[in-house]
């Protein structure tokens, strides 16, 4: 297809609690994913990054702090900034360059180090920060959000606590034996039941960590593949839609929804429209995909997800987790790389390692955490303030 | 000085009864809170008006949680040590929008479900100094119909 663009090269930075300049991990992440990719850095003539906020003016121009790092080697640059989104911007804004045929060997790097405990808003006061604001009016942090959809749930769907601890005791088990994750270990799901409450009904197990870590891509023209690969991962869509008004659920930081009062809402929300969009642009559906990576910041959120995705209808993904048909060796297995809950938040980074795991999964390269015979696979998160975040890749 | 005032001007009345302000669209209808905006957010309305009105003072609860750790600044804590306090997303009717406020002192998730009436009250958010800072929250209204008019 003339809309693909080739994953010739994937890496990572291992994901963990180091402490050390987010600098480091890109350049550890890109040299992995050029060196996966056979391609010289001074072959890359477009480096974007995706930009953290948390690192100073080195981090709000990641893309060319990373081209520097690398040896300014003259390629065109971008950093893009959207949120937990901000990877999958990153990507799509080097796919439209390559799909435009401005660029042949494009370089996608995302690396944090993120502070301890929640995620806050940087110092400062702001009265006009809508960020800044639901921490100073209402002491609502990212676990207040997840605790609200968890708690939806549970009163709507008779969901319970048993059932978000199957996912974290899934995806720990999906990440065991992954040498990226930040935690390798079985979890039991007495364990997450006997954690602490953080937002209830969510326990501290049932919240993702935030880690330092990094993920980078090589992405390529499909010309410039062939000269380097086989038969290389492709993009088929990447899908960075924002909402339709009026947005009518509660999305993490808004103090308020819009109102439907005089346009009445969407059919499909905005999570389902980030998948929905995707799968257009792919020609594809939820029946097609043999794997999906989706944003589990909380347990209850990857149950969300995986209905907003297509692989049930609302209310119905604890069966489908209890079947096992989301877990490795499953029909459709759900974060092989354990997700969230084994790497922990890194924002610029997620949505690329998102993709880093789909393509070493369509190669067949994935290990004891392989998913036979993947053909298509999907990624999903959404950033705040309204960025959708979806790529599908297929062999 | 006044000994009580709100945390932020505008967004919400401390006269009995208190009420949230949001705004309005003379053209179109659709409200908005905060009410900070001076145009319409509804993609189809050109006006470039927002009246500012007092909201609904009842609405349902749209979902519920707690904070068990001591958010991060900038929260201010009222109390030391730090005492958890819940947050509900509440649906006003005549608005059709979900607005989040801290669950009125006294209140936790043990006495919220999904759909369950609240309406809203002003208290002391925190003391700075000799002045006390007014926040809206939703208090439940008790013995009243519950579960009504709730789909996801
Ligand atoms: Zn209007």
């Amino acid at each position: 297809m003339n809309d693909d663009v080739a994953v010739l090269g994937v890496g990572m930075h291992p994901w963990g609690k180091w402490g050390r300049p987010f600098v480091g991990y890109g350049v550890a992440a890109a040299k992995a994913a050029l060196a996966d990719a056979g391609v010289p850095w001074s072959d890359i003539d477009f480096v974007v990054g995706g930009e953290t906020v948390r690192n100073g003016y080195a981090g709000y121009v990641a893309g060319s702090t990373m081209a520097r790092a690398l040896g300014w080697n003259g390629a065109r640059v971008a950093t893009c900034y959207a949120a937990c989104a901000s990877g999958s911007a990153a990507i799509e804004a080097a796919r439209t360059r390559i799909l435009a045929g401005l660029s042949d060997l494009a370089l996608v790097v995302g690396a944090d180090t993120t502070p301890k405990g929640f995620l806050a808003p940087n110092a400062g006061e702001r009265w006009d920060d809508p960020d800044w604001l639901r921490f100073r009016l209402i002491g609502a942090t990212n676990p207040t959000y997840f605790g609200l959809y968890a708690r939806r749930r549970m009163d709507l769907y008779g969901a319970g606590p048993a059932d978000f601890a199957m996912v974290k005791v899934k995806n720990a088990r999906h990440g065991l034996h992954n040498p990226n994750a930040r935690y390798r270990k079985e979890v039991a799901a007495e364990d997450v039941m006997a954690s602490p409450v953080v937002a209830d009904p969510l326990r501290l197990l049932d919240i993702c960590a935030t880690s330092d870590g990094s993920a980078a891509v090589v992405l390529a023209s499909m010309d410039a593949a062939r000269r380097l690969s086989s038969d290389p991962v492709r993009i088929r869509a990447v899908s960075t839609v924002t909402p339709r008004f009026p947005n009518t659920a509660l999305d993490m930081p808004d103090i308020a929804t819009d109102s439907a009062a005089s346009v009445p809402a969407p059919a499909q929300g905005f999570r389902a429209s980030i998948a929905a969009a995707a799968y257009e642009e792919a020609g594809l559906g939820p029946e097609d995909l043999s794997l999906a990576e989706v944003y589990d910041l909380s347990t209850a959120l990857e149950l969300d997800w995986c209905e907003d995705i297509g692989l049930c209808s609302p209310g119905e993904a604890e069966k489908l987790l209890h079947e096992g048909v989301t877990s490795l060796g499953g029909r459709v297995p759900v974060n092989p790389s354990g997700g969230l809950a084994c790497f922990g938040e890194a924002v610029p980074a997620q949505a690329i390692a998102q993709v880093c795991e789909v393509t070493w999964q369509l190669r067949g390269a994935a290990g004891p955490r392989q998913v036979e015979g993947a053909r298509v696979g999907l990624t999903i998160n959404q950033g705040l303030f309204g960025h959708g975040s979806c790529v599908i890749l297929a062999k | 000085m006044p000994a009580a005032v709100p945390v932020i001007e505008g967004w919400f009345t401390v006269d009995e009864p208190p009420a949230l302000l949001g705004g309005r669209c003379p053209a179109c209808g659709t409200y908005q809170f905060p009410p900070t905006g001076t145009w319409c957010p509804n993609p189809g309305c050109d006006s470039d008006q927002m009246a500012t009105v007092p909201l609904s003072r009842t609405g349902r609860v749209w979902s519920y949680t707690d904070a068990q750790y001591q958010p991060p600044a900038p929260y201010v804590s009222p109390s030391d040590p730090y005492r958890p306090f819940a947050i509900a997303a509440v649906s006003l009717e005549k608005e059709q929008i979900v607005i989040l406020g801290q669950v009125a002192d006294g209140f936790g998730v043990g006495d919220l479900h999904v759909g369950a009436p609240v309406e809203l009250v002003v208290e002391p958010l925190e003391r700075d100094g000799e002045q006390t800072k007014l926040v809206w929250r939703w208090r439940p209204i008790s013995g009243a119909g519950d579960h009504e008019g709730e789909a996801r």
